[in-house]
């Protein structure tokens, strides 16, 4: 606030004359120094974590490969691996550093930086519109764009700032200088596209949730179709966001005009979003809610009713998010055996390695399904605190319900959600590579395979649920931990990180299945680590003040 | 006299659900409006329709002489806005929401700031995640009127506050629009509107009902009459406009309405008056009035509306 409270004068003189220009605008440059003040230990908590997680990789592949003769030998098995192309991105200039450095942060460095602009923007646009704080706001000298553009500008300039860092990053390396600006580029202009995405899906649905469900899926579906393409030739990378970033192949050639494809999009959905804006009334969506019912069904008054209600919707939409996404990579497995069936002095072992590089691919792919599924695990079993704390708890812990069975409900429908996600996952992936390859069986051994990640899932349950009880207000820090668990599921080995460190995630202590065949005792300790956390969590929620 | 707030025809649906049907309003520059319904009849869609904030979809609406959906920023620089949930950034101060809201309306007045303050009994260095519902409606309340504008629209703006504050808020009322300012109040706490109100506007399932001064509008109401009399009280079930007479040896109680009361005191002064009290007709019995008739015989309907209109904001919260 000191921004705004000791230059009044400035703040308003700055509102006038954005006022003077477009009156919808009025208010942009006082929102950008209050949102900037507002979020100034979150905004560097999102630039230097991200910058950090650039370096240190960087930092590691340097090590790693020390000499050109080993980035060539490293370079090697992966210009035909199809499994790690669709989860990492196209093979451009892999045996120079740089090359590495951008091939390996991959596909999931840009998810980071697309997550980024997603919730920077989220939350200060339909997250506060539908806490009401927005038309507080827009009842004063504030246009009704300034909210939207004020989050965009504060947003961009975030991610700018990281792209900078980036490049700096690279520069630290003696790596080539417009290698290292394309790269810190590409990996902005990223993050300000689904920033814009976000800003668009906020006029959509009268919900912040809604909202980033359908940023999230778009992010998903740009991730997903960049990767078919890169394994099938390449062509269809051109339909996804996330494949332009890639093709400006930093330390490759680099190419500036996918660039304009980035910055033209981002410019069309901001305009977009502008055009929603002066067409639906504040504090709505799209669409006209429905009317729910007069009554209440029996199903939603019996215990643990309420909580699968209020899980249901996003339980089916993560559920058919993955599924979809376990589709597309099932659809790959019979590419990543064809690249195996090609190399032909390999002959005696087609068979027997081809299935295993297969499965291989399934297992880092159905990790990858399963750390994102943990996203559903923790934003649901947050939806305790996020009850509480909006007071809706309070009437019904003031009823004859105990607070054990409020909390217990919670936990069941996350636990049993997480489940279903995941399964969803592993019967999507199933069904595709059981078309292909005409065998129904890869449809049990893939769920089966995913289900063996439902321990781990509960396990984060548990961490949320204990977090919950025992320190309410560091709840939200369970998001850290899964932050950690992909940067140790995508980028362990690269960073070198020590095995204590690895093993805070608890997917790691997942038998690689289907490579590997089951192992129930980590799947049975990591029950029970789950079962104990939540058990503290109760412990703790018994005891302590409930609505704060 | 000129107009502030004019409002013909305004016409508000959510879908399927006509939240303002026909609504007409008309505020008077410089005074208290008083704006009464009952939960759901629309006047919160009204007032977030003269923000700008939503679109009608027919009427007319004219806000200080400019249309409030084109020109919303510029009228927001002439007015402050109470809304009646106040939500704010739960990490900030009050004193800093305050400051925020003030330098987005074009400037506030420290010392008023720092005088409502003291009055209204706020810790503006509390985080607004600690204050209570009645402490949250402070500062929005603070901010409103410390901010140097033409017009106040205030939204059921005493919910939450204690009978103290509430005085405090009638007193501080009182003073801005002594500079001729307009204030519009809704509210259905009636002894408030009553006590600040020149004029009244009475809005039912999104139409304007009654609209007038408080003296225009006890014409329609009745006063209550307790008499005792010297000869036994007759004769008074044939007069007109008395309802709900009744007769114990020599006292009388009963209702007149306000046109016929005088015809009713000359009858009973034919009977000799030992003691006769009178009650003025109160907003109050107006609106029980308005609505006991009324929801008796549309008694599902009033259930609709409030699922609308003041519940639409809230729904979506």
């Amino acid at each position: 606030m000191t921004a705004v409270a000791t230059a009044p004068d400035a703040g308003v003189g700055a509102a006038r004359r954005a006022a003077h220009r477009s009156p919808t605008f009025a208010g942009t440059w006082t929102l950008v120094r209050f949102l900037a003040r507002l979020d100034r230990v979150r905004l560097a908590l999102w630039v230097v974590g991200v910058a950090l997680l650039v370096l240190s990789s960087a930092v590691s592949i340097d090590e790693l490969y020390p000499t050109q003769a080993d980035l060539t030998a490293a370079a090697e098995p992966l210009y035909d691996n199809a499994a790690v192309i669709a989860l990492q991105g196209p093979t451009y200039a892999i045996d120079t550093l740089g090359g590495n450095i951008v091939f390996n942060l991959g596909g999931f460095g840009y998810v980071v930086m697309g997550l980024m602009g997603m919730f920077l923007v989220g939350r200060h646009t339909r997250g506060d519109e539908e806490q009401g704080r927005t038309e507080l706001l827009r009842a004063t000298i504030v246009g009704r764009n300034a909210p939207v553009t004020a989050a965009l500008v504060v947003t961009s300039a975030a991610l700018a700032a990281l792209g900078v860092l980036i490049t700096l990053s690279m520069l630290s390396l003696d790596l080539p200088v417009t290698g290292s600006i394309s790269y810190g580029v590409a990996m902005a202009a990223f993050g300000v596209f689904f920033a814009a995405v976000t800003a668009v899906t906020a006029q959509v649905s009268e919900h912040n949730r809604a909202s980033y469900g359908i940023a999230g899926a778009a992010l998903g579906a740009s991730f997903v179709v960049r990767a078919v393409g890169d394994v099938s030739g390449g062509t269809l990378s051109w339909l996804s966001p996330m494949g332009w970033a890639q093709s400006m192949k930093p330390y490759a050639g680099e190419r500036w005009w996918p660039l304009l494809l980035l910055v033209g999009a981002t410019i069309g959905l901001v305009a977009a979003a502008y055009a929603l804006i002066g067409r639906r009334d504040l504090g709505s969506g799209l669409v006209a809610p429905r009317p729910g019912r007069a009554t209440a069904t029996p199903g939603l008054t019996r215990p643990g009713g309420l909580a699968l209600r209020l899980h249901r919707a996003p339980i089916i939409s993560w559920s058919v998010g993955l599924a979809l996404t376990g589709i597309a990579y099932g659809s790959l497995g019979e590419d990543v055996d064809d690249i195996i069936g090609d190399n032909e002095e390999m002959a005696e072992i087609i068979t027997q390695a081809g299935g295993e590089i297969t499965d291989s691919y399934f297992a880092s792919s159905l990790l990858m399904l399963a750390v994102i599924a943990g996203g559903f695990a923790i934003s649901s079993s947050l939806r305790m605190r996020s009850e509480e704390t909006a007071g809706r708890a309070e009437p019904l812990l003031a009823s004859h319900l105990s607070r054990t069975a409020w909390m217990a409900s919670h936990m069941t429908v996350a636990a049993l959600g997480s489940l279903a996600i995941v399964a969803a996952a592993g019967i999507g992936m199933g069904a595709t590579y059981g078309i292909i390859v005409a065998d129904a069986n890869e449809v049990v051994r893939l769920t089966a395979a995913a289900l063996g990640f439902t321990p781990a899932l509960w396990v984060l349950v548990g961490l949320v649920t204990a977090l919950f009880g025992l320190v309410p207000r560091a709840s939200a820090a369970a998001w850290g931990v899964l932050a950690w668990c992909g940067i140790v599921g995508f980028l362990g080995e690269l960073l070198d990180l020590p095995q204590w460190a690895r093993d805070l995630s608890p997917f790691e202590h997942v038998p690689r299945m289907p490579v590997d065949g089951v192992d129930w005792l980590p799947l049975g300790v990591l029950t029970i680590v789950a079962a104990g956390l939540a058990l503290a969590g109760l412990a703790g929620f018994r005891r302590r003040d409930a609505g704060y | 006299m000129s107009t502030a707030i004019s409002v013909s025809g305004l016409v508000k649906t959510f879908g399927h659900v006509r939240a303002l049907d026909g609504l007409d309003l008309e505020v008077a520059t410089g005074e208290v409006h008083g704006f009464l319904g009952p939960n759901g009849s629309g006047k919160s869609t009204t007032i977030r329709v003269l923000l700008g904030l939503l679109r009608h979809d027919a009427g007319e609406v004219s806000l200080l002489g400019s249309d409030p959906w084109h020109d919303a920023v510029d009228l927001h620089r002439r007015l402050a806005y109470v809304p009646g949930e106040v939500n704010l950034w739960p990490n900030l101060s009050g004193g800093e929401v305050i400051d925020l809201l003030g330098t987005l309306r074009g400037g506030l007045d420290r010392r008023r700031r720092d005088d409502l303050l003291e009055r209204f009994d706020l810790d503006p260095r509390k985080k607004a995640r600690t204050y209570s519902k009645g402490n949250k409606q402070k500062v929005a309340l603070v901010a409103a009127l410390a901010s140097d504008v033409e017009l106040l629209l205030l939204d059921e703006p005493t919910s939450g506050l204690d009978p103290l504050m509430e005085a405090v808020f009638q007193e501080t009322v009182r003073e801005i629009t002594q500079d001729g300012r307009t204030v519009l109040l809704s509210s259905h706490i009636l002894a408030e509107v009553e006590a600040l109100s020149d004029r009244v506007s009475i809005i039912r399932l999104g139409r304007t009902v009654e609209s007038g001064t408080l003296a225009e509008l006890r014409h329609l109401t009745r006063t209550s009459i307790s008499v005792e009399t010297v000869d036994t009280p007759t004769g008074l079930d044939a007069l007109a406009g008395v309802h709900d007479l009744v007769v114990d040896d020599h006292r009388a109680t009963f209702d007149v309405d306000t046109t016929d009361l005088d015809a009713a005191v000359s009858h009973l002064s034919t009977l000799g008056i030992r003691s006769l009290v009178s009650q003025p007709p109160t907003l109050e019995e107006l609106f029980l009035r308005h609505y006991g008739d009324e929801l008796s015989e549309l008694e599902s309907v009033p259930l609709e509306a409030s699922a609308g209109t003041d519940g639409h904001a809230q729904e979506s919260r």
